[in-house]
């Protein structure tokens, strides 16, 4: 059922820019053509009674309920597949239409449980409103023949239940699993009488193909499909828009509440970046809110083999204050540091960065973007001027080729993957760029035209092959580049790319792709109208990962696919906020807005609203960080929202440095790894609890609502401010939409952002400022943000991480849809249930070559360390490539992984790590490990 | 830091600005880079080694240090 606050109006909007006349029940309007009768009928709130439509699905005529009277025709048609027409006359109400429609109800209900009172639907089921607006309370047809009233219950899914006996066989589940999420995993079963919604081939909705995106407990129109929640706490009384915490996708929710608990996440019809789709994490998976380890007291030790000790806010932010000045003190300003979050908001990771520039004094902060998507910032800078990709999602539905490199949307980033597959569906061609294979290269209706399976650490050389191609079968757009674009640096990359050493036929060796499906891919992509380029951290996560952002937008630009809709270069971001905890300022060498911090001007305008003077030099990246740990250097860190400890490279290299640092200071929701090196625990709020915003993938700034009070008595903003206070820098502020003016007045990309503005327009696509003061979908319309758009020179220069005889095996590594990240969040929600372990994917080849086979415990060694995993034999991966997630602690999978990192920017090069892998019997070193620090740094009510 | 470490990254550096078929803006571009991202003690590390060997530098490394050495 969709959220309580939603006006439905029984077919989608159509976009035909043609307008039709109509009159509905006397009221005339005007609408676009193609408009059916009974949209159009909503909209002069005429709505007509329906029961198979609904506005996110196409219509589809099956219930007979909205079946009206237009003049001038004979019979009665559905009004949800019959379109407006100019100058037609329709009637809504007769008191022949009420009789039509009484007895289709009657028929509906005389095989339906009339309890409607303990029906978890009660007052929000469409059936219930349909059989009272026409005052069905019985049917002639009694209720002693065949039904549906014993048929089982399938509980299967741990978030929702499916009651046969409450089904209507309207289909809506069915289309929106087909229509909506793409994953046709439902169909109705049977004829007639005997028709059922069926899960895959009779399965249970657990065990088949279904993702549990809820699109089918969205769409059903009585209680049917229904969430467990609920069942469990009652209808929903209440309703807040806010935005999701998990992916950068940034799914705009109605939060439903009960007495201020959570019923459920309703994904909002009107969202920008969603229209009402959601997927299993941001759907369902939020119980972790309220999970019985979420750390609620602040919490101090002398040292880390000291047991917690629980004390008020005030003790421990005078604590973590005082520490942190003792370092400064003796080990000089520049000896500590920050790491904002991008799972906070965009005004607190604003806050935390000035905390350090302007309480600690230092540019020692950074974000977790650093180990994801900061090559994306390098690239696209230095490339096209900013920092961000360049479209809305929406302009998918006007590419007519796209590449998909180095990222997996079903799995990471599903809403937008299903608005993508609608659109290959259509007819758009698909490119694929990825050593597995990614569900995108062949699912039901969508398959690739062209599977580019490389070697890990092979991006540069596929992109230069791909221009190679472009360049030398003359497929460039000249005009377009000697227009936008510096015209002496073309002729210079051309010179480069054109040589043979980029071509198909020469990288082929390096890449193991065969030259003719290089070619093929370049002459599809440039050769459409609308060529579309979709990325992630498969592009990012290497030695080469700016370079290859780099490739991509060189790409973009030789042929011509920048500036509209349709085209464009799109990072996947992997969290929700990356994008804006980048346009905050997090990075060391900038300030909000990517302005380095050596231009005076900028720092001049800093220093003058923080009244204190700022650096000018570059702070510390997380990994030198680190490094600067282990010489000694580096004594504190403030960390909000991050553990660095599970999710940065080289484990064993991040503990010690972890270790040897003399005051960590941890603010998040659960004891995470991280903490097991803190002296200061600050308990974090869940977006539940705050009001802000976040910034997606798109560059939509949303709003987060606050639904209930921060659970630990501050909000995460609020400890900062407290912090920054206790170190002598007072903060001022009295809600965050007033940290969003400070940011707005200091960032010419955010000038024209404010709550009320965001309120007002649903959501707001930066820059926003007085040349767009609404915001702006599609960026570098007319010119590139750096004025000329800049190819830059690509060389493909090889990893320096080899296979070797000893470590034979290339370990990637990804991510899965039921878990999020270091796991944090999902793995304390039900999400378990798809996924309660990360598994080692190994081709059979090399499975058999090692006596494995799938749920064998593997030991996984590389050179910085070893671990322990179960098997999954699979042909996704190619022989000689293995493959993990890394979303469970005690799997250690950045155990393994090494420090290697972007030349640029010290982005981790997680995709490429040479192991061996053995089958074992018995756990190794870091299990064991693992579960005797969970002992030692339990909190003390554990 | 260990300057194995440091040296390692100022080639990587190094090796991306050597597309450039202009040496002089291949060291250019490098020594900028070292400017603009790396934090103060990372540059006066790897000056200092460059001062005392610069053992381990590639030439274009070697050279981008040596700018920011007489800049210093």
């Amino acid at each position: 059922m969709y959220s309580i606050d939603h006006h439905d109006r029984g077919t989608p909007a159509s976009a035909d820019s043609t307008l039709v006349t109509v009159e509905i029940d006397g009221r005339s309007l005007t609408v676009p053509a193609g408009t059916s009768i009974m949209r159009a009928a909503s909209l002069v709130d005429q709505d007509v009674p329906k029961l198979c439509a609904t506005d996110s699905l196409e219509h589809f005529g099956s219930c007979r309920l909205c079946l009206v009277e237009v003049e001038g025709r004979r019979g009665y048609p559905a009004s949800c597949t019959t379109p407006v027409a100019d100058g037609m006359k329709v009637r809504t109400q007769s008191d022949k239409l009420s009789r039509l429609r009484k007895h289709v109800l009657e028929l509906y209900v005389s095989d339906h449980p009339l309890d409607c009172v303990s029906c978890p639907s009660n007052g929000h089921c469409e059936l219930q409103d349909m059989a009272e607006l026409h005052g069905v309370t019985g049917t002639r047809y009694g209720f002693d023949g065949a039904n549906h009233q014993q048929a089982e219950i399938d509980a299967s899914n741990p978030y929702f239940r499916f009651d046969p006996s409450l089904c209507i066989v309207c289909s809506r589940c069915v289309r929106a699993c087909d229509e909506i999420q793409g994953t046709f995993a439902l169909t109705i079963d049977g004829r007639g009488f005997a028709s059922v919604v069926s899960a895959s081939q009779h399965e249970s909705f657990l065990a088949s193909e279904c993702v549990s995106c809820g699109q089918c407990v969205e769409a059903c129109p009585t209680a049917a499909l229904t969430e467990k929640s609920v069942v469990e706490v009652g209808a929903a009384e209440q309703a807040a828009t806010t935005t999701c915490a998990y992916c950068g996708v940034g799914c705009s929710f109605k939060v439903e509440t009960r007495g201020g608990q959570v019923v459920r996440m309703a994904p909002n019809r009107d969202g920008h970046a969603n229209h009402g789709h959601a997927c299993v994490k941001g759907r369902f998976a939020f119980g972790y809110a309220t999970h019985p380890e979420r750390v609620l007291k602040p919490m101090i030790r002398e040292s880390i083999a000291d047991p917690w000790r629980e004390v008020g806010w005030e003790e421990a932010i005078a604590y973590a204050a005082a520490r942190f000045r003792a370092l400064q003190d003796r080990y000089g300003r520049d000896s500590i540091g920050g790491i904002t979050s991008s799972r906070c908001t965009n005004e607190e990771s604003f806050l935390v960065q000035k905390l350090v520039r302007a309480a600690f004094g230092t540019n020692n902060v950074d974000t977790c973007a650093r180990v994801c998507h900061s090559p994306t910032g390098y690239g696209l800078k230095s490339t096209l001027g900013e920092s961000a990709g360049t479209q809305a999602f929406d302009s998918v539905m006007k590419s007519d080729a796209i590449i998909v490199v180095g990222a997996n949307p079903t799995e990471a980033h599903p809403v937008f993957a299903s608005r993508m597959k609608q659109r290959l569906r259509q007819g758009a061609r698909l490119i694929v760029i990825d050593p597995r294979e990614i569900a995108l290269v062949r699912s039901p209706h969508v398959e690739a035209d062209v599977h580019l399976q490389l070697r890990p650490g092979t991006n540069v050389a596929i992109i230069n092959a791909l221009a190679h191609v472009v360049v030398t079968e003359g497929l460039t757009r000249d005009q377009y580049v000697h227009d936008r674009c510096e015209v002496d640096s073309y002729e210079k990359w051309k010179g480069f790319i054109a040589d043979p050493k980029n071509s198909p036929e020469a990288t082929e060796a390096v890449t193991g792709v065969p030259a003719e499906l290089v070619r093929k891919a370049a002459r599809i992509f440039a050769g459409v109208p609308n060529g579309a380029i979709y990325y992630g951290l498969g592009v990012t996560e290497h030695s080469q990962g700016s370079t290859m952002v780099m490739g991509i937008a060189n790409l973009a630009m030789a042929t011509g696919n920048l500036g509209r809709e349709g085209v464009g270069v799109n990072p996947l971001r992997g969290q929700n906020n990356v994008q804006g905890a980048c346009d905050m300022g997090s990075f060391p060498h900038e300030f909000s807005g990517y302005r380095h911090v050596s231009d005076p001007a900028v720092r001049g305008l800093f220093e003058s609203t923080w009244g204190v003077r700022l650096q000018a030099e570059p702070g510390l990246r997380i990994p030198n960080m680190f490094d600067a740990a282990l010489d000694g250097s580096f004594k504190g860190l403030y960390v909000q929202g991050e553990d660095i400890a599970q999710s940065d490279p080289n484990t064993a290299h991040v503990f010690a440095a972890l270790s040897a640092m003399e005051c960590v200071v941890v603010q998040d929701l659960f004891l995470n790894e991280t903490a097991k090196f803190a002296h200061v625990f600050l308990p974090g709020a869940s977006f539940l609890e705050k009001d802000g915003t976040f910034t997606n993938a798109e560059r939509r700034i949303s709003r987060v609502r606050k639904v209930m009070e921060p659970r630990a008595g501050m909000g995460d903003w609020e400890v900062t401010v407290a912090l920054s206070n206790a170190l002598g820098y007072p903060m001022h502020y009295d809600h965050p939409s007033e940290i969003m003016d400070e940011i707005a007045r200091l960032t010419p990309t955010f000038t024209g952002v404010t709550f009320e503005k965001i309120d007002r327009l649903g959501s707001i696509q930066w820059p926003c400022n007085d040349r767009a003061p609404e915001g702006t979908p599609t960026m570098h319309v007319d010119t590139f943000v750096r004025g000329k758009g800049k190819f830059l020179l690509t060389e493909y220069l090889p990893t320096s991480e080899r296979t070797s005889s000893r470590f034979p095996l290339i370990l990637t590594t990804g991510r899965i849809l039921s878990q999020y990240n270091v796991g944090a969040q999902t793995r304390r929600t039900a999400n378990v249930a798809w996924s309660a372990e990360d598994l080692l994917e190994m081709h059979p080849a090399d499975a058999e070559a090692r006596g494995i086979a799938s749920g064998d415990w593997v030991g996984v060694s590389s050179r910085a360390g070893s671990t322990l995993l179960r098997a999954e034999v699979t042909e996704r991966v190619q022989p000689g490539i293995v493959y993990t997630t890394f979303h469970f602690p005690e799997s250690g999978a950045n155990v393994v992984t090494t420090e290697n990192s972007d030349w640029a920017t010290n982005c981790p090069e997680y995709k490429v790590t040479a192991v061996q892998a053995v089958r074992v019997t018995e756990p190794v070193s870091w299990r064991q490990h693992h579960q005797m620090l969970e002992h030692v740094h339990a909190a003390p009510n554990r | 830091m260990q300057i194995e470490r440091l040296v390692v990254m100022a080639n990587q550096i190094a090796d991306y600005f050597a597309a450039e078929p202009d040496r002089q803006e291949a060291i250019a571009g490098a020594a900028g880079h070292l400017r603009r991202f790396w934090d103060p003690r990372m540059r006066k590390q790897i000056v200092d080694h460059f001062h005392d060997s610069g053992e381990g530098l590639n030439e274009i490394a070697r050279e981008a240090v040596a700018r920011l050495a007489q800049s210093r």
